[in-house]
């Protein structure tokens, strides 16, 4: 095989390579965040170091070669960082920060294709060689790319480089191992069969050094051989064949003419080729000098290990083709490695557990399999139950069985996407460093949690919402240091940001110790923007949760650091498009706690089967607060029509769905139907007057949007027992559907849900 | 209508016409010209009968009662599972503005994809499957002679009977498509 | 008998493309992402070759071809350390543990499939 210059034999490595660099680009930046706060260890210093070593020898390979460059200078201040020999302080955190901003954006671009400016990365990459300027190394160019190296380097063809003019060239090698050789597990005999494989030979072995059997040593060399060897190829390429072992043995080799007369002498062709091979083989200048028994090696080794770098003089040295100047590395305390060290678990948590990856795709697909198999389930369940001829106790304990088997295996194959919120976590400190900084605020932040564990698909999600609401904790919560002072507070404020499993959902919380929510400028500015009429009464607790209304960011919140339009709502939108609910409480003067929950599996819920008019809905069960049937006492007519129910002294809307929905025969009047209680993101509890209740079971969610669109008062879809689609209702969407005057922009009023009508589509029928 | 469902019973349902092979009927009868073919499968809705791109449709399904999507426009008469995906049904004579199909199980969906969706057509029966030579197919007259003209993109006519080519893409309307934006809460 | 190999490195990235170029040869490939894992691997398998980085976690490349070295299984087993540097005193402290030769990532498949053929065949 030729070496590859056009086509790359490792692109379909390049999605692997990228994954492991996003892993190991969120393990860096919690170590740096650890260094940041202190709390890190020596380990903490070589992980950063092996994180960017990784990702230097991966952008190597695919020949990123801006990533390889900048990878090369940060991989070698980290060196100089665990080698100690480089202290951490705040500036050079500051700077190992920049170049991990550099870092992953060169990544990014490779990943894209794209190209960085020339100049890009450029105060990073100076501040990093300012560090190891000031240590006085120089760092060399970084390594060639493997074309590179190729194409430097005709040896590594494996066609003759250049065939001689004459039918071949006679050589006459001489070669004898030393025990060296095999001290290094190097094996003559593949060594002189590649000779062979360069041409006709003949050979000639020297037996005579050797011992009898009793006095042999089994791993030192007695042996000897002498080859004549005709060749096509070239000189270089018989080196190259002992260029492993050069030092190890004696080598004489000499090209001979037709007369086998000398025509030119090499001996020991041992001159340190000043290209890289790319590889070597080691030598052992002491085994040469003494003569080192094998009995004494495992000794040697030892010594070795523990005494200075030696002196590398005559060895073949690598050194980068591209350049020549090389390494400098100043000298070294004792070689202490790792190994010194017992196996320590990395700082960032205990030993990894054994773990296996598989792509996004087979899990997706085990889930959506599982999830028909709950549906299959359930339909056999409906045939047994409705079964004429009674179905068995036995078939009836089958089906019980199954179902929980199923569950099960679904709770299992759920799990595999399961991921701690750790890897989104872990970018907080950052933001909270950054933006904290630029509002001179003192924060600190706490996590707690992080190995809580959520859907992969998830964790993805939660990045931006969550980033937004820490961003909206400093920009309005948290005061300054002075305004603190002032409040009797301490200077610096807190963001406690942790993760939960609660009943069935993860809770994920951001609580700041600032000023909490301004409710009249909230307040003032909702009605200014329409979202609010002018005379709404509204609850603390509503007023707080107007920031998540749509069309409400304020100007602040708009000029996000970098530069995307952002806004509670889009995060209100983002979440429940996850099935999440997120909400705000304000505490004024002592701080803000915002709470977001999430279903653990996004592809399944406990449903509430309900029955209005002909139809079935689904209400999703952690929505749901109780189920009523008022009495009609408790019932009173609004203005409107509409109704509200009077529980434990408060007010609930009633929701008539059938209504809503424009379907004829619903329960009309709450006393006759059943109220069910439940709550919508914003904390609002309204009561959703349905028919009956018709079974309580877990539903495959399936999607309306994918060939549909979605369908307001709808969130998704789901398929019963018997095969017919039903639909699961959306508890906000209902809500906004039925109460007109907490949105004035609304064009639709309600006798237009109620008639069914699309105003675009009226003219068309 | 006798007819109609006697050429229909040349059509089993729930199958896919295009891996049986069907024979056309009276394609022996039409000398295809050197030229691009194109096949439709042709169905009637009322008097009407028309014809769609082959390579759309996916299969060819008896009607079901579907689940009914609240607000939602006339024409679209709800959901359908098909083997586990949700496919939205359309009335194509509601579509045509001719009101909405009783549908009995005689009534057929025609599943089609379009642009990564599947979705249905409800309509009365499925005729044929015609082979028609491109240079054959007449242009739509400029005139808005008919209803459904805005959805046509060409007409043909098979052994007297005119067929009307059927644009898929345009029987969908933005607001099929996406949801429209209507009150501040979305 | 195809020739079995064990590659050991923390990158999947880099796992992955040894074993693809080495079994793509003919070999049988055993895979470890630390060295105290390699000794596991290692656990009643005999194989013909390690190749393995140096900056691992756990347990890294020099102190690994030490514990092999001194293992009576493997002290005549080749080995080469897989190096992004052309660092002499990281070559000098695998040459010192017992190591065969070394490959500079990144390397091209035939390069690595060369090297590998030197060392056993």
């Amino acid at each position: 095989m030729l070496p590859a210059e056009h086509d790359d034999p490792f692109a379909q490595f390049k999605a692997t390579f990228f994954e492991e660099c996003s892993e190991l680009l969120a393990d860096m930046e919690q170590y740096l965040a650890d260094m940041e706060s202190g709390a890190f260890e020596n380990e903490t210093l070589h992980a950063i170091f092996r994180a960017v070593h990784s990702i230097k020898a991966g952008a190597g390979a695919f020949s990123f070669s801006r990533l390889v460059e900048f990878s090369h200078k940060f991989e070698y201040l980290l060196d100089e960082l665990r080698e100690g020999k480089l202290e951490v302080s705040p500036e050079l955190v500051e700077t190992l920060f920049r170049g991990f901003d550099v870092l992953s954006d060169l990544i990014g671009f490779a990943q894209n294709g794209e190209i960085a400016e020339d100049t890009y990365g450029q105060d990073a990459l100076e501040r990093i060689e300012g560090y190891l300027a000031g240590n006085g190394a120089e760092v060399g160019v970084s390594e060639p790319t493997p074309e590179a190296v190729s194409a430097s380097n005709g040896n590594d063809n494996s066609t003759p480089s250049d065939k001689n003019e004459t039918s071949g060239t006679h050589f006459r090698i001489e070669f004898t191992p030393r025990e060296a050789m095999y001290r290094h597990a190097n094996e003559p005999l593949l060594i002189i069969r590649e000779l062979k494989e360069l041409g006709r030979t003949e050979t000639v072995v020297d037996t005579s050094r050797l011992p009898s059997l009793q006095a042999m040593e089994p791993e030192d060399a007695y042996l000897s051989w002498v080859f004549d060897l005709w060749t096509e190829y070239k000189r270089e390429d018989v080196d190259e064949v002992f260029e492993f072992v050069i030092d190890d043995c004696d080598l004489t080799i000499v090209t001979l003419d037709q007369s086998n007369e000398v025509v030119s002498v090499d001996v020991s062709p041992g001159a340190p080729k000043s290209e890289d091979d790319g590889f070597g083989f080691f030598v052992d200048d002491e085994a040469m000098k003494e003569g080192a028994v094998s009995a004494a090696i495992a000794e040697a080794v030892k010594n070795t290990v523990e005494s200075s770098v030696e002196n590398t003089g005559a060895q073949p040295t690598a050194s980068a083709a591209a350049s020549k100047s090389p390494v400098s590395v100043t000298a070294k305390a004792p070689v202490k490695t790792d190994a010194a060290v017992p196996v320590k678990a990395p700082a960032s948590g205990g030993l990894k557990a054994a773990s296996i990856r598989v792509e996004v795709d087979r899990v997706d697909r085990l889930v959506n399999m599982v999830g028909e198999l709950v549906i299959t389930q359930s339909m056999l369940a409906q045939e047994v139950e409705n079964g004429e001829g009674g179905a068995t106790d036995r078939v009836a304990s089958g089906m019980d069985e199954l179902s929980m088997h199923i569950r099960e295996l679904q709770e299992n194959v759920m799990s595999i996407r399961m991921q701690p919120v750790k890897s989104v976590f872990s970018r907080m400190p950052r933001i909270v460093r950054d933006v904290s900084k630029k509002l001179n605020k003192k924060v600190k932040l706490v996590t707690v949690g992080e190995d809580t564990e959520v859907d992969k698909t998830v964790i993805e999600e939660l990045a931006d919402p969550l980033t937004h609401m820490i961003r909206n904790s400093l920009d309005h919560g948290l005061e300054t240091p002075e305004e603190r002072a002032e409040a009797g507070k301490a200077e610096e404020g807190i963001i406690r940001l942790s993760a939960e499993h609660r009943g069935g959902r993860i809770v994920i919380e951001i609580i700041d110790d600032g000023r909490g929510i301004n409710r009249e400028k909230v307040l003032s500015l909702a009605k200014e923007k329409g979202v609010v009429a002018e005379d709404a009464q509204l609850t603390e607790n509503e007023i707080d949760n107007l920031i998540f209304a749509p069309g409400f960011s304020t100007a602040e919140e708009v000029t996000d650091l970098s530069g995307r339009g952002v806004g509670m709502d889009v995060v209100r939108r983002n979440i429940q498009s996850l099935g999440g609910r997120v909400s705000v409480q304000s505490f004024p003067g002592r701080g803000t706690r915002f709470q977001l929950t999430l279903p653990l599996t996004l592809a399944v819920l406990d449903g509430m089967i309900v029955g209005v008019a002909d139809q079935k809905f689904v209400i999703p069960i952690n929505s749901i607060i109780e189920t009523v049937r008022p009495p009609k006492k408790d019932v009173e007519r609004m203005v409107d029509g509409s109704s509200v129910i009077r529980i434990r002294g408060e007010y609930i809307s009633v929701l008539p769905v059938s209504r809503i929905f424009g379907l004829d025969g619903g329960e009309q009047d709450p006393s006759q139907g059943l109220v069910i209680l439940a709550e919508t993101e914003g904390g609002r509890v309204v009561g959703l007057l349905v028919d009956e209740l018709a079974g309580q079971q877990q539903v495959v969610i399936k999607s309306l949007e994918t060939n549909y669109r979605a369908v307001e008062g709808v969130a998704s879809a789901t398929i019963l027992g018997d095969g017919s689609v039903c639909l699961i209702l959306d508890i906000d969407g209902l809500t906004a559907m039925q109460v007109p005057e907490e949105k004035e922009a609304a064009p639709l009023t309600i006798s237009d849900a109620q008639n069914g009508n699309h105003s675009a589509n009226v003219a068309a029928e | 209508m006798a007819d109609e469902q006697a050429a229909n019973s040349d059509v089993p349902q729930g199958f896919d016409p295009k891996m049986i092979g069907m024979a056309q009927n009276g394609a022996e009868d039409q000398e295809v010209e050197s030229g691009k073919t194109v096949q439709f499968v042709s169905f009637t809705v009322d008097d009407s009968e028309y014809g769609i791109d082959i390579m759309a449709v996916r299969e060819i399904q008896g009607w079901v009662e579907v689940t009914k999507l609240p607000n939602t426009p006339k024409h679209v008469r709800g959901v359908l599972n098909l083997r586990g995906i949700i496919v939205p049904i359309f009335d194509l004579r509601c579509r045509f503005g001719n009101g909405l199909t009783e549908a009995t199980e005689l009534h057929v969906m025609i599943i089609v994809a379009v642009n990564d969706r599947i979705m249905g057509l409800l309509v009365d029966a499925v005729s044929d499957i015609l082979t028609v030579n491109t240079e054959e197919i007449l242009p739509v007259p400029e005139i808005e002679s008919r209803d459904d003209q805005r959805f046509l993109t060409g007409l043909i006519t098979v052994q007297e009977r005119m067929v009307a080519l059927l644009e898929i893409e345009k029987l969908f309307d933005i607001d099929d498509l996406v949801t429209q934006v209507t009150n501040a809460a979305e | 008998m195809s020739k079995k190999i064990l590659a050991v490195d923390d990158s999947k990235t880099m796992r992955d493309m040894v074993s693809f170029t080495l079994k793509g040869a003919g070999y049988d490939v055993l895979v470890a992402d630390d060295g105290v894992n390699a000794l596991s691997a290692l656990v009643g398998e005999e194989v013909d070759l390690i190749i393995t980085d140096v900056n691992m976690p756990n347990m890294n490349g020099i102190e690994l071809v030490q514990k092999l070295r001194g293992d009576p299984r493997f002290r005549a087993t080749p080995i080469l350390i897989l190096t992004t540097e052309s660092d002499d005193s990281l070559k000098q402290q695998g040459r010192a543990a017992g190591a065969t030769g070394w490959i500079v990532k990144p390397f091209v498949p035939e390069k690595l499939l060369k090297v590998v053929g030197k060392v056993c065949a």
